[in-house]
């Protein structure tokens, strides 16, 4: 049942040289740079996004996840769920207003796998960049490298899946869309949750150590734009992961790489949709090659061992 | 030394060695040349699966994770092969456990 989170909202991502890291999302990835704060902070957004930022790079001597921001619909809903959430026994913390530029008060708190996530309802809506919000062109002509449209999902290591899905799908009002299981022990390996039609807003992998991150996902439009996004990769000599392919779990179309501090990167496009009524997409956990990589059929360790 | 100087990197336990020039880190030298010989992470200086300790040698080192080299490991002769660059011939051996 929902209950008023309406999406992935911002992550913010530690990087370890801004003027690399600002090159990958801005000039690579093709977000837009909105804002700059004085402790560093940069803050970008994919060109469809209506809020003033999604991805906020701050500086740091260790790469990795600070946190993931979801916008709820309203400051009601945030103060019931921040109560919820305090029920459940999460440490929960309140963000003040502009600790964040142009966002407002932010429910902080930690889930069972120890990630940090935050809910909000404010935040200042700029509006779509370099399209007119009454009878809009199709795109704005000055976007750079991979053209990202929007921050749309991430996936996260660690180890306590059934806290974090109890959490994410009683309190918060997520729905199971796809998992991996182990069919001999029974045990769930992976997890992907919706918050809206989306195969997925976020997801997680089992793994020993908390609070670790895969990666940070970007919506393309087309299979073109993932195969121009490989062009820009070789053109630039970036760090490839893998890809350009298609996932098992969701069917996405995809193509992995790393930032220069080595948080990986993801834009794809295209995949499954999921309703409420949408019974959970179940992969077992001897075909996880095919479930990830559908085309190689075959895991690549560094998918599952290289982590920030 | 000019820029296409290669400089030799070997394995201290198996022997093998790979040729790296001073502007290549020896990450990528290594990919090039003999894969396989360390394992590829994100080539970015922050998962640290790339980890080797150097034994002898002189090189010099662009930004790594505090978490995956610290301080002290830094003056061990720890590094990250991706934020590594050779300035003579080194010796190394490899400082992640094999899974």
């Amino acid at each position: 049942m929902r209950k008023g989170v309406m999406r992935p909202g911002h992550i913010q991502l530690r990087v370890m040289d801004m003027d690399e890291a600002v090159i990958h999302y801005r000039d690579r990835l093709g977000l837009i740079e909105t804002d700059r704060d004085d402790s560093g902070r940069v803050y970008l957004k994919g060109w469809t996004e209506l809020d003033a930022f999604s991805v906020v790079l701050r500086p740091a001597d260790e790469p990795g996840m600070d946190f993931m921001g979801f916008k709820v619909v309203s400051t009601e809903a945030m103060n019931q769920l921040k109560q919820e959430l305090v029920d459940f026994g999460c440490p929960v913390e309140v963000i003040p207003a502009g600790e964040l530029n142009q966002c407002g008060e932010r429910v902080r708190f930690e889930a069972p796998t120890g990630h940090m996530f935050e809910l909000y309802a404010d935040k200042e809506q700029t509006g779509k960049w370099g399209v007119q919000p009454n009878n809009p062109d199709a795109w704005p002509e000055e976007l750079k490298g991979m053209r990202a449209q929007r921050f749309d999902h991430c996936l996260l290591y660690g180890d306590d899946l059934d806290g974090a899905l109890d959490l994410f799908v009683n309190v918060l009002g997520f729905q199971l869309s796809e998992e991996v299981v182990d069919t001999e022990s029974g045990v769930r390996v992976a997890q992907f949750i919706s918050c809206s039609m989306k195969a997925h807003d976020l997801a997680w992998v089992r793994h020993p150590e908390k609070n670790k991150f895969h990666h940070a996902s970007f919506y393309l439009e087309t299979w073109g734009d993932v195969l121009r996004a490989a062009d820009l990769i070789s053109m630039h000599d970036m760090s490839l992961d893998i890809g350009p392919t298609r996932h098992g779990l969701t069917h996405g179309q995809t193509i992995y790489f790393f930032d220069p501090s080595g948080n990986r990167s993801e834009v794809f496009c295209g995949g499954d949709y999921t309703y409420p009524d949408h019974p959970v997409v179940t992969w077992d956990a001897d075909k996880l090659g095919k479930a990830i990589f559908y085309h190689d059929r075959v895991l690549n360790e560094r998918f599952l061992s290289v982590l920030t | 030394m000019d820029q296409a100087t290669k400089y030799k990197v070997k394995d201290r336990e198996t022997g093998e060695y790979f040729e790296c020039s001073q502007e290549q880190s020896l990450l990528v030298a290594m990919e090039r040349t003999h894969p396989g010989l360390i394992k590829v992470g994100c080539r970015g200086g922050g998962c640290g699966t790339c980890k080797i300790r150097v034994l002898e040698g002189d090189y010099i080192t662009k930004v790594m994770s505090k978490a995956q080299v610290s301080e002290q490991e830094k003056q061990l002769g720890y590094v990250l092969a991706c934020r590594a660059y050779p300035r003579s011939d080194l010796l190394f051996e490899l400082a992640v456990q094999e899974q």
